[in-house]
């Protein structure tokens, strides 16, 4: 190109001249494909547009969609609830007949608390019910900003944040970090709200065995040796294992010890999940952690529902605020819901102003749970499933008929027996075709600090009855 | 947003592409007596014997100037917010954000730089516009408490002061039943001593009360179907059974403007998405067709069933759905619908009963309905009501009822006294009246705004009334401004809407009194003078002040 923007006629022609004969036909050649290419017709993706409108209104008449819902039969076993009237605390009413309550997760029995239920009292005399709106927008009460303070200084965090719905915290919390491309560890016992949560974080899961190290070692494993071959990509992607600090399902506790040493080897973060074990385990009722003794700020966000121990309605998350904080304006449950009721937080907030207050009911509930543990060992056909420090335990089949209708027969028989001697317990409920690891049918048996001595060894005296008659 | 009627001169657009013929005038049974321009045309009562009354609806263009000046706004602050971000980056200044744990310092970044632009530079500079805690019963008025910031508000104290009785413009009490006292308030008292507030179990397992059912029951006659179920949270009720309706095989139509509960819970179901324009009946009908002609992409199977998810009244925009040309579509087409309540349930319609009666239908013809009881029941959770063999399978099937706590008692009393108070059953005209009061401030609300010269979206019976701000810088300062003079408002910008039409959304209540609303009106023309907000290039003529009693 001559210097500067003068393009002497001259010199290109002469330029065309001295250009070799290979050049001047492939260019030639491709002058004539774009004058082509502008002049003929463009075309579409061939659809059926070769359907007449006649057609099209036929097709219309015809099409019959499938009914909304498939019909449910009037025996399915799901269908029928059975009925509670009266508060659900220690002592329960359940269709019509007054029971001990063995099935609702009131471990430290909470619900029937005089002080929690005065202080909701003045609670709902200030504010009233509703909050009638989101956090963002005139829903955020000053019971609120207390409980999330209350909640990160008992759990020994820097901050701690409130969802109305304990459901909706671990799965609004693990699409908040994990997105699309990222990959997760979970454990097979995961609990249905993970699983929501996972789904709707469209990252890769990887599951592996119930609490089985090895298999996640080898995942993890597998994993760093894609991410040699791709070192780029590895850099941006996130990885989280995510486990539950007492399995619901399992009624067992994940090696935390060996997770934290496996997180720092293959930098990997963990999200504990922690529902069951809040205010359960631990000197002080915080949780796995204080259980084993691991520093709390090597787990990276911990999730528990206040629906159990703090019996209340909700859920929280806590953490380092560099975690907790981003939450505040991408967890889903968090910003487009409206926020708890403040006599809801101000039942919570009293409710671990009497965990703080007395730390003797922890021990009092272990107790109690080995002492159920132990009195259920034994039941002919029964089988307990789950450690000796979980509040909430499985009974299963020793010998599963083969068919799981059939199981969760006779399960229900033997919880109808029980209800009919004065003994609520209640099957565990599983939603089946949704579930990524079905759990086998079971009867969920859960300790509070309220049941006496007595109360259990006539249980178990009665489960026993009701095995050795149904499970002949 | 709306199709424009293809003629260029109208503002107002008209959103079913039908226009209005006539020159201009409204039909007799209109019930405001404006006096009108010529240009100014409404569409009313168009597809005649579809609709009963008018349905007027407007979303005035943004003026060419304002959208210019605010992209030059956003321009402005996003070069600010790279320079800040260079700043902090090398120490020049002082860096508040939250920092990674020394051990963790090699672990894979848990947010990327860019995902949080937006937050660092430009929300932080307004984030005192939201989140601002209140210590009182969001009625009429709140009691608000003072924060004051230093670092620009990326921390913030308390002062230690309360500012009292603010007007409350910006909670979601459309009749006013979020009260500290009443009767009501004294039920869920009663309640809560004798039995407590939590429940610690599940719907199936041993949390399912008689006094659920009986809620149930309720939700049931108050909607004029067979049956209902409760669930503790509106926002799980959405993604948790839209999964149990629709899965794979199936296609979801969703409006453009659906709330993010529905979004999630369509992407849980598995179903295919397709999104139509907002409240626009020809889109949906296109898709339809083309669904119903063509089958499933790649494989054209036909669909297993078709589910269209709209909303009653949409929340950032103020419109109510065509829901009796949605009827119509979707009885020629046999599809499914499914009506989310959660700001219409109780705000529309002569006895409250929602978006449904609003327009005179037959609440057989709406297949799912759901709704919220958090805006005008003043309690917390959410309903799902239709036939009787639909709830028996959300009872077997619904996520929430397997895996969930069921509703604390005190919230289902509030529920239960509410709903009879509106239904009339307790005795007293106390419902009716709310109803009514809502209905009259709503319209003389949104008038005055409008003979102000303030851009307002929305239907003219819509409660919910935003009002547009367009320029970022204004989102903050419109805030603080009413703030400062004892009126409480809510402001929203990107991401919740598009990026230049932010706004604020005022909720009107019928626990507002007329000097409440004329106060609040003063000042709003005060701050609207102030900030240069008065952008609506129409005149509308102040018409008569119509007595409090009119119907």
């Amino acid at each position: 190109m001559a210097s500067g923007q003068q393009w002497v006629l001259v010199e290109m022609v002469q330029a065309f001249y001295e250009a070799p004969a290979y050049h001047l036909i492939l260019e030639g050649i491709l002058i004539l494909w774009i004058i082509r290419l502008l002049f003929s017709k463009t075309y579409k993706l061939q659809e059926r547009s070769d359907l007449t409108e006649k057609e099209k209104e036929e097709l219309i008449e015809e099409w019959q969609p499938e009914p909304l819902v498939p019909p449910v039969s009037k025996d399915h076993p799901s269908l029928n609830y059975d009925v509670v009237t009266g508060p659900p605390s220690h002592k329960i009413i359940v269709n019509g007949k007054e029971c001990i309550n063995f099935a609702s997760f009131n471990f430290l029995g909470l619900l029937d608390s005089e002080r929690v239920k005065l202080k909701a009292l003045s609670s709902l005399k200030k504010y009233g019910v509703g909050t009638c709106g989101p956090r963002g927008f005139y829903g955020t009460f000053d019971v609120h900003l207390e409980l999330e303070e209350r909640l990160a200084k008992f759990m020994g965090t820097e901050e701690a944040i409130i969802y109305s719905y304990g459901f909706a915290t671990i799965a609004s919390a693990i699409p908040a970090y994990s997105k699309r491309g990222d990959i997760i560890f979970v454990d097979e016992a995961a609990c249905f709200s993970i699983q929501k949560g996972l789904q709707a974080s469209r990252s890769f899961i990887k599951y592996f065995k119930h609490n089985d190290m090895e298999d996640l070692e080898r995942l993890l494993k597998e994993q760093e040796i894609e991410d040699q071959k791709n070192p780029r990509k590895a850099k941006v992607i996130r990885r989280f294992i995510v486990v539950e600090g007492l399995y619901i399902n399992t009624a067992d506790l994940c090696p935390l010890p060996q997770l934290v040493k496996l997180k720092y080897r293959y930098k990997v973060r963990i999200f504990l999940e922690e529902s069951m074990s809040f205010g359960v385990l631990g000197e002080h009722g915080r949780g796995v952690t204080e259980h084993f003794g691991v520093n709390i700020d090597d787990i990276d966000l911990i999730s528990a529902n206040m629906e159990n121990a703090l019996a209340s309605i909700g859920g929280f998350c806590c953490g380092r605020s560099f975690v907790i904080d981003h939450q505040r304006l991408s967890g889903q449950g968090y910003c487009f819901s409206a926020s708890l009721p403040p006599m809801l937080a101000a039942a919570a907030i009293e409710a671990l102003n009497i965990m703080e207050e007395d730390p003797g009911l922890f021990r009092v509930l272990r107790d109690k749970c080995k002492h159920v543990h132990k009195a259920l060992q034994g039941t002919p056909g029964l089988k307990v499933i789950g450690e000796p420090l979980a509040p909430a335990l499985h009974l299963q089949l020793e010998n599963s008929s083969g068919s799981r209708t059939d199981d969760l027969k006779l399960l229900r028989a033997i919880v109808d027996y029980s209800l009919d001697r004065q003994i609520a317990l209640t099957l565990a409920r599983y939603l089946d075709k949704e579930e990524r690891f079905l759990p086998p049918p079971s009867i969920r048996v859960v300790v509070t600090v309220e049941q006496t001595q007595d109360e259990i060894q006539t249980a178990a005296q009665c489960i026993r009855e009701a095995a050795l008659k149904i499970l002949k | 947003m709306t199709e424009s009627a293809g003629n260029k001169n109208e503002d107002c657009h008209a959103a079913n592409g039908v226009k209005a013929g006539r020159n201009g005038m409204v039909k007799n049974h209109h019930h405001h007596h404006q006096c009108q321009k010529q240009e100014e045309v409404y569409h009313a009562a168009c597809n005649g014997e579809l609709y009963s009354r008018p349905f007027i609806e407007s979303f005035e263009e943004t003026p060419m100037l304002v959208a210019v000046l605010t992209y030059m706004g956003y321009g402005i602050l996003t070069i600010f917010g790279y320079l800040r971000d260079f700043m902090r980056e090398w120490k020049i200044e002082k860096c508040h954000i939250a920092r990674e744990r020394e051990e963790q310092k090699d672990f894979v970044p848990l947010y990327q730089d860019f995902e949080d632009f937006y937050t660092r530079n430009l929300y932080m500079r307004i984030r005192d516009s939201w989140n601002r805690p209140i210590c009182s019963a969001p009625g009429a008025t709140f009691d608000l408490i003072e924060r004051s910031s230093n670092d620009y508000n990326w921390t913030f104290e308390y002062t230690g002061r309360v500012v009292k009785d603010v007007i409350n413009l910006g909670s979601y009490n459309y009749l006013g039943f979020a009260e500290n006292t009443g009767a009501s308030a004294t039920a869920a008292g009663e309640v809560t001593v004798k039995f407590g507030v939590g429940m610690a179990s599940t719907r199936q397992e041993m949390g399912n009360l008689d006094r659920h059912e009986e809620l149930e029951k309720l939700v049931a006659s108050f909607l004029g179907v067979e049956s209902a179920m409760a669930f503790g949270m509106g926002f799980a009720t959405n993604s948790m059974n839209i999964p149990a309706l629709a899965g794979k095989g199936c296609l979801i139509l969703s409006d453009e403007l659906n709330h993010a509960s529905l979004v999630l819970g369509a992407r849980l179901s598995g179903s295919t998405i397709w999104v139509f324009k907002h409240n626009n009946m020809q889109s949906l009908e296109k898709l339809l067709r083309e669904a119903i002609v063509h089958g499933q992409p790649r494989t054209r199977l036909t669909w297993k069933k078709i589910l269209i998810l709209v909303e009653g009244i949409y929340s950032m925009e103020g419109s109510i759905i065509r829901l009796p040309e949605l009827i119509a579509l979707k009885k020629k087409y046999k599809a499914y619908l499914y009506l989310d309540e959660a700001h219409s349930i109780g705000a529309l319609g002569p006895c409250g009963r929602g978006v449904v009666e609003y327009f005179g239908l037959d609440s057989k013809d709406v297949d799912v309905m759901m709704g919220t009881f958090t805006k005008s029941f003043g309690a917390a959770g959410g309903y799902i009501a239709g036939r009787k063999d639909l709830i028996d399978y959300l009872r077997t099937h619904s996520h929430s009822a397997i895996y969930a706590t069921s509703m604390s008692l005190p919230v289902v009393e509030q529920i239960i006294t509410c709903m009879k108070c509106i239904m009339g059953k307790d005795g007293t005209t106390i419902g009716r009246s709310r109803i009514q009061r809502l209905a009259e401030n709503t319209v003389y609300f949104r008038r005055r705004l409008r003979e102000m010269g303030f851009i307002i979206y929305g239907n003219n019976d819509s409660p919910v009334v935003p009002m547009m701000l367009y320029m970022p810088a204004k989102i903050g300062a419109f805030g603080r401004e009413m703030l400062k003079r004892n009126i409480g408002v809510v402001v929203v910008g990107f991401p919740a809407t598009p990026i230049i039409e932010s706004r604020a959304r005022f909720c009107i209540s019928a626990a507002h009194t007329k000097e409440m609303l004329d106060r609040a009106l003063d000042v709003i023309s005060e701050v609207g003078d102030l900030l240069q907000l008065k952008y609506s290039r129409h005149k509308v003529l102040p018409s008569l002040d119509r007595t409090v009693d009119e119907e």
